[in-house]
């Protein structure tokens, strides 16, 4: 089942799939930035090819048909943080976490992990072993089993360190009925706490590793959270986990994909003090960075207070509040009120994150 | 955090009240990519009152880098195969042979730093690759780029040299005025640049040109009053020079700074983007400073400077035309594929209106929310 509207990108109205006249050009690495490069290399070159009812969704797990009372969700990313250790975690934390939030956001309880290896030759042993420690550990956090995998090395030279796959199954209740579609004006957005915080301290580790900060990486299993969520509030209309692009880029794609403006209160959206002063430092804005450990929810608005309630009983989401609303406005944008009143148009970041110069 | 918002409130009444009181429409200009933005964060914009404008003026380093200078760095990289170090927006911005992020893609070493120093670190520990640092931005960034070449020739590093395209803000405020295209009742001037050369240096545009301006920090209360002050001034016609950013700029400046910058750099007569070369408006390495000029050591000519067709960006830095009556914009020229710099640079001001012209573009697509305002379908 994929009821999700696929996503229109500037100049590729409706659903309709435009093939591109040709290839030109060459990767760069904002294609792999999750932003506007990315939404192009998807429509132009992917789904005009591999596009099917099951692909087209773009949802961050596949729903596939399964027997009984339940479906299956599907999902797959690539890990290749650089460095792959930071502070709050490492690319093995990080590679059971994202899918797993992947499968969680989608409804799925999540079965099982398959985890790819790329090594470099010359990398050190000891660091292999410290990553799938942190994998281990970060498996029982979620309560989830890595289930089957595959380990190549690559020559010295033709890739950096380590590089991890993995690829996660959940399952899915029938009953579960998440769907931007489902979204309407009035409806609440909540997000489980402050943002930006995964970006930032890989960013800082980086590029200015002798900046002492306490800032870490909030890389963590959401599946939990999410199901103290769903159990009190079972009708949250749509979940997304803000990774890559941040907040900014969740809040654009829903204002996109519901036609509605999603308008975000820059006075509730949480970002720590540390947080602010390193995104100062970096050139970069703390809602356009990337989360591991933050979902984005919207829900009725007069389940707003459960639903925050359900949250702030777990770990995870102490700090959770609204930090705003969909709005009546057919514009599909996406506005921030800004702390002295006044409004700005939030753009999904374009890709590379790319640091002002002064 | 109350007391500030306060303040900023008080500071807003004062700007509508005043703005009220002059009755006719009158246009700001900033002249700093720092104020742009923060101007654009803040939302600043959208409570101005409706007979005042504020335009974005060639502040934003990237916006003002001449093209010559994008394809000097890109024969660097392509055809003598240096370490091309730069700072991030600077590597989007398309010369004539496309741009450092697709000359990267092509299999050139091109690199992002945070600062001019980083470059020199490179340098230090590839000794068998030549190094450039691409030295661009204005007062602010120049004394960086100027330690870092100290630090160089203390090491005597022979594989660093910097491509410097710094620029000075005080000759092109003059040469805007004296051109006469700008029409701006006054400026709001850069606080980090200010930090370096100190306010007396603008005493000029309102003693000479009768123009008032005000130093300007960058939270929303100092942008406020900075705005406040402005339109007072010119309610009154009094024109006059106000420091609001007094916690950080004093009358004279950083005279240790100047005295990096004047022993390394000379002012020359440089390209800006779209406003034609102005007088003494650059800084350019002193001949003792050869070795680490890459223009002297690989043997570079400026190109002439030929700008995409059709592209308005000079004519938008000055306030000239809104980006909107440019022929390219939204029309092939977009943020994920810019063709002039004020579409690149998050400081630019066609990227800012691109965000809010997508309402029109959002307009012709009709959605399904539209579609359900309509009563096309239901929920």
């Amino acid at each position: 089942m994929t009821t999700a509207p696929s996503k229109p990108i500037d100049g590729t109205p409706g659903s309709k799939v435009k093939r591109a006249a040709g290839p030109r050009g060459r990767v760069t690495l904002a294609h792999g930035g999750g932003g506007q490069l990315t939404d192009e290399l998807i429509h132009d070159a992917i789904l005009p090819r591999l596009g099917n009812s099951l692909l087209n969704g773009l949802l961050d797990s596949a729903y596939l048909p399964a027997t009984g009372d339940e479906k299956l969700a599907m999902t797959i990313d690539s890990y290749v943080v650089q460095p792959w250790k930071f502070p709050g975690g490492d690319i093995g934390r990080l590679a059971v976490c994202g899918t797993v939030n992947d499968l969680a956001v989608c409804g799925g309880e999540p079965m099982g992990i398959a985890l790819g290896l790329i090594l470099a030759e010359g990398f050190e042993m000891s660091a292999v072993h410290e990553v799938l420690d942190s994998i281990a550990k970060a498996g029982q956090e979620a309560g989830v089993p890595v289930v089957t995998g595959d380990t190549k090395v690559v020559g010295r030279g033709q890739s950096d360190g380590i590089y991890i796959t993995t690829a996660g199954v959940g399952r899915v209740s029938k009953r579960m009925n998440l769907s931007p579609e489902r979204i309407q004006p009035g409806d609440v957005i909540i997000v489980n706490g402050p943002v930006g915080e995964h970006g930032l301290a890989v960013m800082l580790e980086r590029e200015m590793p002798q900046v002492k900060s306490v800032l870490r990486s909030d890389a963590a299993p959401l599946n939990g959270l999410i199901k103290a969520l769903m159990s009190d509030v079972p009708d949250v209309l749509f979940m997304r986990d803000a990774t890559r692009s941040g907040l900014a880029g969740v809040a654009c794609d829903l204002a996109r994909d519901t036609g509605w403006r999603v308008t975000l209160d820059e006075s509730r959206v949480p970002v720590r003090p540390e947080a602010q002063h390193a995104a100062d430092m970096l050139g970069l804005d703390p809602l356009e960075v990337a989360n591991e450990g933050k979902v984005v929810a919207v829900v009725r608005p007069y389940e707003a207070d459960a639903a925050i309630k359900a949250m702030r009983q777990h770990p995870l989401g102490r700090e959770a509040g609204v930090i705003g609303h969909v709005e009546g406005v057919a514009d599909g944008l996406c506005e921030l009120r800004t702390m002295i009143g006044g409004r700005r148009i939030i753009q999904k970041p374009y890709g590379e994150q790319l640091p002002r110069i002064c | 955090m109350e007391a500030l918002k306060d303040m900023t409130a008080k500071a807003m009444k004062r700007l509508h009240d005043q703005a009220a009181q002059a009755d006719r429409p009158m246009a700001f200009m900033e002249v700093c990519g720092t104020h742009t933005m923060s101007v654009f964060r803040s939302g600043l914009r959208s409570l101005l009152p409706d007979n005042v404008t504020l335009l974005s003026g060639p502040g934003c380093p990237v916006c003002v880098t001449a093209q010559s200078d994008i394809d000097m760095l890109i024969a660097l990289a392509c055809d003598h195969d240096v370490t091309i170090c730069t700072y991030g927006d600077m590597i989007r911005v398309p010369g004539a042979r496309g741009s450092l992020e697709q000359a990267r893609g092509d299999g050139a070493d091109v690199r992002v730093v945070y600062s001019s120093m980083d470059a020199v670190d490179i340098a230090i520990h590839e000794p068998d690759r030549q190094v450039v640092f691409a030295a661009v931005g204005f007062e602010t960034t120049a004394p960086a780029t100027a330690a870092a070449i100290d630090r160089a020739m203390k090491l005597k590093l022979d594989n660093f040299a910097a491509l410097a395209s710094h620029k000075l803000v005080m000759p092109a405020v003059g040469a805007l005025i004296d051109g006469g295209d700008v029409q701006v009742d006054g400026f709001l001037l850069p606080g980090h640049v200010s930090v370096i050369i100190g306010w007396e240096i603008y005493k000029p545009i309102p003693e000479k040109y009768g123009l008032p301006c005000v130093v300007g920090g960058f939270e929303d209360e100092q942008l406020a009053v900075a705005m406040a002050d402005l339109v007072q001034m010119v309610r009154k016609g009094e024109p006059g020079l106000v420091n609001q950013y007094p916690q950080a700029v004093s009358a004279e400046g950083n005279l240790f700074a100047q005295q990096v910058l004047e022993r390394v750099f000379e002012p020359q007569d440089v390209p800006w983007r779209g406003l034609g070369v102005i007088p003494k408006s650059g800084l350019e390495l002193r001949p003792e400073y050869a070795q680490f000029d890459a223009k002297v050591k690989f043997g570079l000519e400026r190109p002439p400077d030929q700008e995409p067709k059709g592209c308005r960006c000079g004519e938008v830095i000055t306030g000239g035309v809104t980006p909107a009556e440019c022929v390219l914009f939204d029309n092939g020229c977009t943020p994920t594929h810019p063709i002039g710099p004020c579409m690149v640079s998050s400081e630019g001001t066609c990227q800012a209106w691109f965000k809010y012209h997508r309402v029109k573009i959002n307009a012709q697509r009709k959605t399904r929310a539209q579609r359900m305002t309509a009563g096309e379908v239901t929920v």
